[in-house]
């Protein structure tokens, strides 16, 4: 058994052949993991007890020939913005160092109801807002393709957790590309679902109109059955969607012929580079699948960075307000008065990144300012999401690049974060339409760099995108 | 677009986050070249179109409030377990009311 490279497939048929116990396979995952983490720093603790007790589950339940679930044994990463009933959950913020929630999120709890192991819990950008996981309080983490190199954020601990092989699939929370950005950089599959797919119940706000909970794997059947397992209504949160959930792995049948793929043209105007070539590799594939490419139009993709920055800056002035000193683990010492112990410990607790949005949020929602910035954001966002129901009338699916450029150097963006902001461009606009989008494996720079490849679906319509992109996965992807 | 220090300061305020005069300094030049990135959004004329406060799409009438009906709750000591202070089945924070 090769723990670095298990599918969920070779998990069940280990198990259900008795090869090995899901008690085995915990317990070897969980020491693989710790003995190989300090190269990464994916990780920021881990949860044996949890695990182990996970997996006692899933073989009493094959022992008494019940079906262990969906995930049986699987050895599962999840952020640290995600909730986890008695173990702490950080957000990567010195702020929620000691935090350790009372509940479960609705989707921890479902991968466990599936037989999900949770090893620990995964490094990330503070609250989620960053595209490369160095705005952690507790060190950055190192991408397992090129240790000089970021994974890409704020997933980042996630994508190099699945990429490294110390787990098989994993949760992250994506934004403005948080999922998608560090699967390209790490060369790993990321899904963003449809907003509403997935309850966000427990996982930390940040920006509640824009947060979605989504998966990591190394394959596109992994990705799509981990999804399967957390997807659906849950009452938790209203916003949660009723629609039914089908059956993602049954449906990929390998059909893409006659398939209407878009290319949107203000994506590829100046996309001169080893991206930009991979890309058209890749849909040279697609051609050769079937698929019939045609070009689009999203006019609006230009004021998306902006649009997004007011929107995501102003939700997340307003979520992490109750970050006060009274209720949340931290509180600065010798606070007099009750707007002094607020100001302190918000002052000691957040880093630079969150300081800087709490600042930009709080402007533009200011007396003065709400209508010129936030109404006006508001507004073209609707511009942005009907750019997308537009070319949805032309196409069933759209294929852009997932981020301008590879995994760049520790340290490289710091210093400029408007920069940073505008490297999300690719992956800003689905996330404000609400659509589900996907990162795909698209082979390598010449360096060895991995580069994704990104579809984006109609709302609701994952089981088209990961048709497409398993189809893609099988023909070899651009070495094939 | 230049945002002053002392306008800074007056976000801060409004956010309640103490800045140090090194942050105050550098977030009057971040936020001042990332707002006039932002005034990009005006050369849209959107005065007819509405806003979007969250993602809508086509599908079924949604019953979003749920069936009322008792449920097990999380209880004080769990509530207040993570409490920097807490007591007395309360969190606790510097006196706000005068005797």
């Amino acid at each position: 058994m090769d723990i670095a490279s298990l599918t969920i497939g070779q998990i069940r048929k280990g198990l259900s052949r008795r090869s090995f116990s899901a008690v085995e396979l915990a317990a070897a995952a969980l020491g693989f993991a710790e003995a190989e983490n300090p190269k990464t720093n994916a990780y920021l603790h881990f949860c044996p007890e949890r695990a182990l007790e996970a997996a006692r589950r899933v073989d009493e339940k094959l022992a008494r020939g019940e079906d262990p679930g969906a995930l049986a044994g699987v050895p599962v990463a999840v952020k640290d913005v995600i909730c986890t009933k008695g173990v702490r959950t950080t957000c990567g913020s010195r702020l929620l160092a000691r935090y350790v929630p009372p509940y479960d999120a609705t989707a921890v709890i479902r991968l466990e109801q599936a037989g999900g192991v949770i090893l620990g819990k995964t490094n990330c950008d503070e609250f989620a807002m960053g595209s490369s996981t160095e705005n952690s309080a507790f060190g950055p983490v190192r991408n397992p393709v090129a240790p000089e190199r970021v994974p890409g954020g704020s997933s980042g601990g996630s994508a190099a957790a699945v990429a490294q092989g110390t787990a098989v699939v994993a949760l992250g929370s994506d934004t403005g590309g948080s999922i998608r950005q560090p699967a390209s950089f790490c060369g790993v599959v990321g899904v963003t679902p449809t907003y509403g797919r997935v309850s966000r119940s427990g996982l930390v706000a940040f920006a509640s109109s824009l947060d979605h909970i989504g998966p990591f794997a190394r394959n596109v059947r992994d990705v799509a059955l981990l999804l399967k397992v957390i997807a659906g209504r849950d009452e938790m949160d209203s916003t949660s969607a009723f629609a039914p959930v089908p059956d993602y792995v049954a449906l990929l049948d390998g059909q893409v012929r006659g398939m209407r793929v878009g290319l949107p043209r203000e994506y590829f105007q100046g996309l001169a580079s080893e991206t930009g070539d991979l890309i058209a590799r890749g849909i040279e594939v697609l051609q050769r699948l079937g698929c019939e490419v045609r070009e689009i139009s999203l006019p609006h993709t230009d004021y998306a960075i902006a649009c997004y920055y007011i929107i995501c800056t102003a939700e997340a002035s307003s979520n992490l307000a109750r970050y006060d000193g009274a209720r949340y683990t931290l509180r600065a010492g010798g606070a007099e008065t009750l707007i002094d112990m607020y100001r302190s410990t918000r002052g000691e607790g957040f880093g630079a990144e969150c300081k800087r949005r709490i600042m930009l949020g709080t402007y533009v929602l200011s007396s003065g300012y709400y209508d010129a910035y936030y109404l006006k954001a508001q507004k073209v966002r609707t511009l942005v999401a009907r750019d997308f129901s537009e070319a949805f009338q032309q196409v069933d699916a759209i294929i852009t690049p997932v981020s301008p450029f590879p995994a760049f150097k520790l340290g490289e963006k710091l210093d400029d974060p408007l920069e940073m902001y505008l490297s999300d461009i690719y992956t800003i606009t689905g996330s404000l339409a609400g659509i589900p989008c996907l990162s795909v494996p698209c082979g390598g720079t010449a360096a060895g760099l991995p580069v994704g490849m990104q579809i984006l679906a109609r709302h609701f319509d994952e089981a088209g995108m990961f048709r497409l992109a398993e189809a893609f996965e099988r023909a070899g992807g651009v070495s094939g | 677009m230049k945002i002053t220090e002392e306008q800074v300061r007056y976000v801060a305020d409004l956010a309640n986050l103490r800045l140090s005069e090194e942050e105050v300094r550098r977030f009057s030049t971040d936020l001042g070249q990332i707002l006039a990135y932002m005034n990009k959004l005006n050369e849209l004329d959107t005065s007819a179109v509405a806003p979007m406060a969250q993602v809508l799409y086509e599908a079924e009438e949604t019953a979003v409030l749920r069936e009322d009906r008792p449920r097990p709750v999380l209880g004080a000591e769990a509530a207040l377990a993570n409490a920097p202070v807490g007591g007395g089945g309360f969190f606790k924070v510097p006196r706000v009311i005068e005797r």
